[in-house]
Order: structure tokens, then sequence, then C-alpha cells
């Protein structure tokens, strides 16, 4: 292999496991270790440049991050009590414990002559929203709802997501001057261009449930509902309570939050029924943990037939029991079992199989084009559309997503936009800003805490059964005390501090070789990556962390390090008698629209 | 020296060896030496060996002297009997515990300076009765501890750090084991892994004194331009007579060789030692072809390394002086005080 060339961002970026993932690429580890000391505020706002909605996202992302996780490849019986640090929930205790950070907020400049609207106010328009003002854009966001926020509002139910943060953290965003016109729906983009705004971004989700259209919906319709409506009623205070006996059918997130919602509107007899095996359904584990955990029995490989009713009144639902056969190229099929048909008797039946994107609004002669899907045709790097000042982004961009999704492409069309009022190309994408600092502070002291936490997992503390089943309002997750997010923040590896190796001072005494604890590090004569992966001295179970390579040695021998599962835990760095290795903190901060830097490398100090 | 505790986590395929360990229940406390140090790496390779070797850590029997090198039992076989004892006095202590209990292995831990200097007679005496255990001298060329003075094994004409000449002809300590019976000697590099470890396991099957003479080099006081027992110095100047390819029961061999290539020796416990040739012309089972050998090569500025001799038919103290086959500790009153017609017996055949 040739010598890794560190000076790619993307090399040391990709050993942070958690940020990589993060569409956002939010610095995890960096305001994981603020958390630890203390620096709520800090933590949070770091959290806040990222990703916008650190309150929202700490109680509600998708986190990606966390599978990603390397703690959760190391731990002790790897693979059974393995578990990710609690990322999500650390997000969370910055926001709840930061105080007022109003004034570390960007401030109103004045207005540099362009105008950009943004229509709809979910969190991909409102990212928008908050990169371009600071920048003197005025920008002005349509939604025809009365509040801001998009799906967070209106779909997210309150026991998960209590309404004042939402508030708290779209009015930051109308802090920096962002007009809202609010109530206002945008029923023409053909009119829309005609008044005077420079650019607009479409952020205006995918706001159609899908329906399932089977003998009986048309009769029964009175008792059949769709789930993203319901939510949406419920949110706003319309639906108030529901019939005991509920069926919830489909098996992602909406599924969840639909059952979980009607347990507490007086559902007492709540069914989640899917088509599919429980272990494929959609919606996240941790989603239908919580869901079974409030008494909701989960019914999978159930494929609905007919909606039953006596003369218009539902009574229950017929499903067919179906199993899963795979062919050749492991695509499965769902296949009848041949067993009598199952009758589920309900009053309610929510349909929660699926959002679709539509643009009604969206006139032919505007030049912006869709496939076959309905979706916009755009540059998926830039969000442009076919007509030039037109952007997308978030579940109007490529189909329904997640928030932090929504968030990544709001920065990313902010770039695009500010690139093209700036008459810059597009399609040329700034590069992060990296920087790579040693964390030595003594012989064996580093800037950071480097000793391994041994604990598991800490568990989010719950409010009562009977207290959250009670009141749709009440939040079932209290967040951790300070006491633990201080444990669960040292349960961090602190991927981001690199195992820096210098080639020129290694004299090959095998020091880091013998302290790795978890067999990282190799010397041994050079072979394409296929070979030198066959030769370490311990397997490599994961092919998407790379091999640290560096050029020959004195003895003709290579040092080989698998990045897969290091513990970042200096000990190499202390072993080193000669200082070859060092640890040093890479933090990248992707950039964004106003400090976009271009073909950024990783700067070594000297 | 590091001040953490090594983490417990580690490699999610570590796997476990036949009495139920994973090669990191071996280890033991974090090392305080130099980082660097070549002890440190000679304590991986024993903890590498043992677990190969499926050791059950309380069966094991680890003694040393004084010397940074003997400090290094505290580092591995955490879970095994140890005993620091008195400087240079390793070999006497351990040849009491041997005595008493037959059924441990015994593993010596010494230095240049413990075995060399201070220690020389007792090293001699413990090879001379054949006292069964693996006496491994981390050779470093220096009193490491006590900050850099030569020892014993400096060579001749060598410059320590300041720039001093040594004057003093070194201690040879693989000829003294050769001359005086140690029926399994070998030398090897602590930067060689691949040669040291399957030397030390064969020393720990071995059924008697068995001596590995390791040059270890200090990164502190010993590893400048002017040392013969630098990593450079020792790379450039290394002459491996053979590699042990493996230890394993006759039946087990499976691996093919041209005639002449391999010497298989027989190890008292029923294993082979499969010696792959790198001189052709070094036979290890013969002693005094063996030494001559050696000093030629020696003179040449070679350090020879590998398993310079072992004699298979090897016995211990305990059949010379026909001793008890169970350990004391496991013999009753009965045995142990069999009364006073006994007594007379003895008592009568002095006279
Ligand atoms: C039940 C449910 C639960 C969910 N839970 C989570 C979760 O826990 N975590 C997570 O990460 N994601 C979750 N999601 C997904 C997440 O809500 C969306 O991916 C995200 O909100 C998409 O953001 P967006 O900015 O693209 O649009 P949206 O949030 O959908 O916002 C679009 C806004 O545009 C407005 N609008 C639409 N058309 C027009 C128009 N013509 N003129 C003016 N305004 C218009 C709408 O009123 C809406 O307010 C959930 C989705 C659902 C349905
Ligand atoms: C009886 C006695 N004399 C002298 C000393 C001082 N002393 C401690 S260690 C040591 C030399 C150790 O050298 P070596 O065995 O080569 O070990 P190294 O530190 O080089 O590994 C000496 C002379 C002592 N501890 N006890
Ligand atoms: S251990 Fe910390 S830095 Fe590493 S992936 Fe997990 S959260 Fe990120
Ligand atoms: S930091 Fe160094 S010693 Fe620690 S796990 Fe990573 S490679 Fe191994
Ligand atoms: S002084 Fe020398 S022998 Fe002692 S620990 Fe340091 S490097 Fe090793
Ligand atoms: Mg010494």
């Amino acid at each position: 292999m040739r010598p890794t060339d560190t000076s790619n961002p993307d090399y040391f970026h990709r050993v942070v496991d958690c940020q990589w993932a993060c569409p956002a690429h939010t610095p995890v580890p960096e305001y994981i270790r603020m958390i630890g000391q203390g620096r709520y505020a800090d933590a949070y706002m770091v959290n806040w440049v990222s990703n916008v909605f650190p309150g929202i996202l700490g109680r509600t992302c998708d986190r990606p991050c966390e599978p990603a996780c390397r703690r959760g490849r190391v731990e002790e019986n790897n693979g059974q009590k393995a578990e990710p640090v609690a990322i999500c929930r650390l997000k969370r205790v910055a926001a709840d414990m930061k105080g007022d950070v109003k004034a570390r907020m960007p401030t109103i400049v004045p207005f540099n002559g362009k105008r950009v609207a943004c229509v709809g106010a979910g969190p991909a328009s409102l990212t928008v929203a908050r990169d371009l003002a600071p920048l003197g854009y005025e920008v002005t966001v349509f939604d025809g709802e009365a509040k801001a926020g998009g799906f967070i509002r209106s779909q997210i139910p309150r026991f998960r997501l209590p309404e004042s943060v939402i508030d708290e953290e779209t009015g930051y965003i109308f802090d920096l001057g962002v007009k809202f016109r609010h109530g206002e729906r945008v029923d023409s983009m053909r009119e829309l261009l005609t008044r005077h705004y420079d650019a607009v971004f479409v952020g205006c989700g995918a706001p159609r449930g899908r329906n399932l259209d089977i003998p009986g919906r048309q009769e029964a319709a009175e008792n059949i509902h769709i789930g993203i409506d319901w939510l949406a009623s419920v949110s706003f205070g319309h639906i108030t309570e529901i019939a005991p006996r509920v069926i919830v059918l489909g098996g992602g997130n909406t599924a969840m939050d639909c059952c979980r919602s009607a347990r507490r509107l007086g559902g007492s007899d709540v069914k989640v029924i899917v088509r599919s095996g429980f272990d494929e359904m959609k919606a996240s584990p941790w989603e239908k943990e919580d869901a079974q955990h409030e008494g909701i029995p989960i019914l999978n490989f159930h494929v609905p037939l007919r909606f039953e009713h006596e003369s218009g009144k539902l009574t229950g639902m017929s499903f067919d029991v179906v199993k899963a056969e795979y062919d050749k190229n492991g695509k499965r099929t769902l296949v009848s079992t041949g067993q009598p048909e199952v009758f589920v008797a309900c009053d309610v039946v929510l349909i929660a199989v699926g959002q679709e994107n539509a643009f009604p609004w969206i006139e032919v002669e505007t030049g912006i084009a869709f496939d076959h899907w309905g979706l916009p045709v755009l540059n998926e790097h830039s969000f442009q559309s076919t007509r030039p000042e037109v952007f997308f982004g978030g579940d109007s961009a490529f189909g329904p997503k997640n928030i932090i999704t929504a968030v990544a492409h709001g920065h990313g069309a902010a770039i695009s936009i500010d690139r093209f009022l700036n008459k810059q190309d597009v399609n040329q994408r700034p590069a992060p800003h990296v920087t790579i600092s040693s964390q030595k502070m003594g012989i064996h002291e580093w800037s950071y805490d480097n000793a391994i936490s041994d604990d598991h997992r800490f568990k989010v503390p719950w409010a009562k059964a009977e207290t959250a089943l009670a009141n749709i309002r009440v939040e079932v997750e209290l967040g951790f005390d300070a006491a633990t997010a201080f444990k669960e923040a040292n349960r961090c590896l602190n991927c981001d501090v690199q195992t820096v190796f210098t080639r020129e001072t290694c004299i090959e005494c095998d020091a880091c070789v013998d302290i790795c604890p978890v067999d990282s590090i190799t010397f041994t004569t050079n072979g394409d990556e296929g070979d030198l992966r066959k030769r370490l001295k311990a397997p490599t179970l994961n092919l998407a962390q790379s091999l640290y390579v560096s050029a020959e040695l004195k003895t003709g021998k290579i040092m080989v390090k698998d990045e897969d599962v290091c513990l970042h835990c200096g000990l190499c760095a202390e072993r080193c008698p000669t200082g070859a290795w060092d640890m040093r903190k890479f933090l990248l901060i992707t950039s964004q629209a106003g400090n976009a830097r271009l073909g950024g490398k990783v700067k070594e100090p000297a | 020296m590091t001040y953490l505790t090594k983490p417990h986590l580690h490699h999610p395929t570590l796997t476990r060896n036949k009495v139920g360990y994973t090669r990191r229940d071996y280890e033991g406390k974090i090392s305080t030496l130099c980082a660097g140090c070549g002890h440190d790496s000679i304590s991986a390779a024993i903890i590498q060996a043992c677990w190969e070797l499926d050791i059950e850590p309380h069966r094991v029997a680890k003694m040393s002297g004084i010397g940074c090198s003997s400090k290094t039992p505290d580092y591995f076989l955490g879970a095994s009997h140890g005993f620091n004892t008195v400087h240079g006095r390793m070999p006497s202590v351990l040849t009491g515990a041997n005595l008493a209990n037959r059924d441990l292995l015994y593993l010596g831990i010494s230095g240049d300076g413990d075995s060399a200097s201070i220690g020389l007679g007792q090293f001699a005496n413990a090879m001379r009765r054949g006292v069964r255990m693996a006496y491994i001298v981390e050779n470093n060329g220096v009193y490491g501890l006590t900050k850099g003075q030569f020892s014993a094994t400096a060579d001749r004409g060598s410059k320590s750090k300041k720039g001093v000449i040594n004057k003093e002809s070194a201690v040879d300590l693989v000829g003294i084991a050769l001359q005086l019976g140690a029926t399994y000697v070998g030398r090897s590099f602590s930067g060689d892994k691949e040669q040291l470890v399957p030397l030390i396991k064969g020393a720990l099957g071995h059924g008697g004194a068995a001596f590995i003479d390791v040059i270890s080099p200090c990164v502190t006081f010993n590893n400048h331009s002017g040392s013969t027992k630098s990593y450079d110095y020792v790379r450039e100047h290394n002459e491996a007579v053979n590699r042990i390819d493996f230890m394993v029961t006759h039946s087990e061999i499976t691996t093919s060789y041209a005639p002449g290539e391999v010497t298989d020796v027989p190890q008292h416990d029923g294993s082979m030692l499969r010696l792959r040739k790198l001189h052709a012309d070094y036979d290890p089972t013969d002693r005094l072809a063996a030494m001559n050998y050696m000093n030629e090569r020696h003179s040449f500025g070679e350090v020879l390394t590998g398993l310079l001799y072992v004699d298979s038919h090897a016995s211990d103290l305990h059949s010379a002086l026909n001793t008890s086959r169970i350990p004391l500790n496991a013999l009753g009153v009965k045995e142990l005080t069999p009364g006073s017609a006994v007594l007379e017996k003895i008592n009568a055949g002095l006279r």
C-alpha cells in the first residue's frame, strides 16, 4: 500500500465514526468532552452551529451516529452487550442545562440587497434562513400553518418533544431578522417567482400520507384516518380522544407515534399490525421498544385484506398471515402461509404506511422538472433544480427522511444560494475547515481524558407510566442529570484525538504494539491492502475503517494501524520512546454559507 | 511510564485458549519501565508464549532479582506466583522453591547485572545443578535501574552514553551456561518476537535447566551509536542460526521439509521442537561444536541467535537427588514426620 495521505480531510474524518455518520457532520466528541467538563453552553453552541436544533434533535434525532459509534464495536462481549455512547441524549443535556445563550447568537447585519424566499417552515427552510440571514440576506419564510417547525411541530407528539423547545429553537432563527409569513400557503410557484426574490428555496416536505385502498375503505371511512393527518390534528388539539380499540397499520416511525398517541387519548387496546417481519420494520429499534414498553403489541407478517364493517360502521379488519421467502439474490417476497384469515376487532384504524411528495402548486411552465417518481430533478450536491434560482431540500428534495438530513440539505442549499447570488459556480463545493493539534501537555499528560471508562450505557430515566400515559403533553423521557451525563460523556472514546505516526523518528522497538489494548498496530512488510489485512496482529473485521500505513522504515517493514477499534487511549504515544506517535485533535467543521473554504487540506503542525 | 491502567476493552476477536483464557488474561500490571525499553517486549513475548502453551497461570512461579529487568514479573502473569528476591539471588530462591514443589513451572527473570555481576555465582550453580527452569536474562549491557553503569556483559571497547570506553572483557553468559551443563541454551533479541516466543515456549517445556540470553536495549542509557546492545547494532549484527518453527506432538507435524533442512528435537513432555536450519553447518545438539562455532562467529562480530544448544535427554536436579515425587506441601504429617524410629535409622546410616 502507499503511505496514507492524512492531509486529505476525509481520512481522519472517517475515523470519527459518529461525525462521519452524522449528515450534518456535527463534531460529536468535541461537544461530548465539553459536557463532561460542565461546559453546557459551549456544547450547545457547537451543536447549534452544525445542526441548528440541538434541543429538538437531542430528543428526536434518528441518530445515525449511534449505530456507527465505535464504542458499540469494542465493549465487552462485543455485539451482545456492546452499546454506543448515548450521543443523542447527551445533546439534550447540553440543551437542557445551557442557561441563556442569546448573547452567543449571531447579530443582525445590514441588508445585502438580496432577497430569498423559503417555502415551508420546516427544519430545511429554517436552516437555510439561519445560514443566510447573518450574511445580510433578507429571508422570508412562508408556511400555511400558524407556527414554525414543519413536521417537527405538527407530527412529532408532545410526549416526545415539548412545544416550548420548538418555540425556543425556531425563535433563535427569527431573532436573526428572518421574516415569517405564517398562515400563508404558497399556491403558485409561478406567482411566487414574479415577486422580487433573487432565489427560492423549497422546503415543503412530503406532506401526503399514503392511503390503503382495499375493500371497505370507502364504506367505513368515518373511522379510518391517515396517520400523519391524525397526528397533526392531535398536535393542534383538534382531536383529543379516541375510541378504545385501535389498529395502527404500518411499521415506521409514524406508526409508533400513532400508537403511542392513541394510548394516551383513551385507546386501551392499541395494536400495531405490520406486513413485514418485526426485524424489518422501518421504525428505529428504540421506538419499537418504547411502544412495547407502553403495552402495545406488534403483530407482524399480517397483510391487510379488508376493512370489515356493519353498514358503514367499522368493526375490525381481516388479514392474511404471510411468511418471508428469499430468492437467490436475497430479495424478499411475502407469501401466504395458507392459514385461515385473521380477524382483529377494532373501533378505529390509523393508516401509517408511508408518505408521498406532492407539488400541486408548482406549475409545469416554471421550468422546474420532476422525475417519474414525482420528485424534483436536482443536482444532488448543489440542490439546484432545473430552474437555476430554485433550490430544494429536506423531505421535498429526495423523499421523506428525517430532521438532521433536512438540516444538512439546508446548509448545502444555503451555500449554493450564496454562491449563486454571488455569481459563483454552485457545483464547486467548499471543503471543510480542519485543524489538527497535538494534545501533549507533559510526558504523560494529555489535554483530553484518555482513561477508558468501563461503564455500560446509562439509561435515560422515564416519567412514571401512569403519569405519562394519562396526558399526551407529559414528556416521557426525563433526560440525564448532570452526574449521569458526566459518566455517560466519559464513555466516549475521543475518536477525534487521532494517533499520528511520524516515520522518521520510529526506532521499531515494538513498544506501541505491545501496549495497544486492542492490537491495532502491526509492523510488517508491505503488500496490497487485501494481503496486509490478512497479516495484521488482529483480524480486521470492518472494511469501512481504513488501514493507516507508513512509508518503509529502517528495517524494511512498514507500520500498519487498523483504525477500526482503536480506543484513542494514547498508550501507544505514551509508550513510544521517541514521540513517533502523537495524539492530535482533529477538528472538522463543515463549511457553511459565507465561510466556505475551497480545496482545504489538513495541515500538520510543524 | 504510564499512569493509566491499561483499558480492559480488548479486540473483539480475542480468542480463548484451551484453558479458557485470552492473551490479555496473562498480562500483569501496567509497566513502569521507560517507554521503549526492550524488557517490555520480552514481557509481551512471555505473555504470548504462556497463552499459546495453554498454561494455567496458577501453575507458574515467576522469580526475579533486582533491576529493571527483575521488576518485569509484575507486568506479566498477574495471576501467577511471584517472588521478587534479593539482587543476584533469584537462582537460589528459585532452587529452593523448585525443591519444595516440583509441580510448578519455574520462570527465572534476571538482568545482566543481576546474573553476570553480583549474581554470577548463583547463575553458574543453577546451571550446573540442572535446576528445571526457564532462566531468562534481559541483557542490556548496563545497570539500567541504577542509571546506566556498564554491567559485566558490556563488550570490551563499547562506549557508554557519556562516551567512556569499557576496558574490561565481557562475561559470556551463553558460553558459561553451555560449559556448565545447561541443557537448553538460546539467544535472542527483544525486537524479534517471531524468534523469541517459540524459544520461550521451548524453554518452558524443557526438562532441565533452560537458559535464554535476550539482548534487550536500554533505550535510556544504552541505545546510542557506541553501544553493542542498541536496536540498530543488534539488528545489523544479528545472525540467526536456526528458527524454531513450531512445537507440537509428533503426530501433528504436517509441514514437510527437504532432508537436512530441519532437526526435530523431542522434549521431555512429549512435544517436539522443529528447528529449521539457517546455517547449514550448525548442529545444536553437539555441545562442543556449538561452542566452537559461536566463538568463531563472535570473533567476526556476529551476534548469533536462535536455539544454540539442546539436549533432549535432559534430566534435572530432582532426579539427581532422588527427591520426593510429591510436592512437600501435598505430603501428610505421617510422611513429613515419620517418627523417631526412622530418625534413628538415618542417624545410624551416618555414623
Ligand atoms: C409522525 C412523524 C414522526 C416523525 N418523527 C421524527 C423524529 O422523531 N425524528 C426525525 O428526525 N424525523 C422525524 N420525522 C421526519 C421529519 O419530521 C421530517 O423528515 C422533517 O420534518 C422534514 O423537514 P422539511 O424541512 O423537509 O419539511 P417539513 O418538516 O415537512 O416541513 C414542511 C413545511 O412546509 C409547509 N408547506 C408545505 N407546502 C407548502 C406550501 N405550498 N406553502 C407554504 N408552506 C408549505 C408545511 O406546512 C410544513 O410546515 C417524523 C415524521 C413523521 C411523519
Ligand atoms: C545487594 C545490592 N547491591 C546493589 C544494588 C543496586 N542495584 C540495583 S539494580 C542494580 C543493577 C541491575 O542491573 P541489571 O540486572 O542489568 O538490570 P537492568 O536494570 O539493567 O535491567 C544494582 C547494582 C542492590 N539493589 N542490591
Ligand atoms: S466513542 Fe465518542 S467519538 Fe467515538 S464514535 Fe462514539 S461518540 Fe463518537
Ligand atoms: S490509541 Fe494507540 S494504544 Fe490506544 S488503542 Fe489506539 S492504537 Fe492502541
Ligand atoms: S533504564 Fe533502561 S532498562 Fe531500565 S526501564 Fe529504562 S530503558 Fe529499561
Ligand atoms: Mg542490565
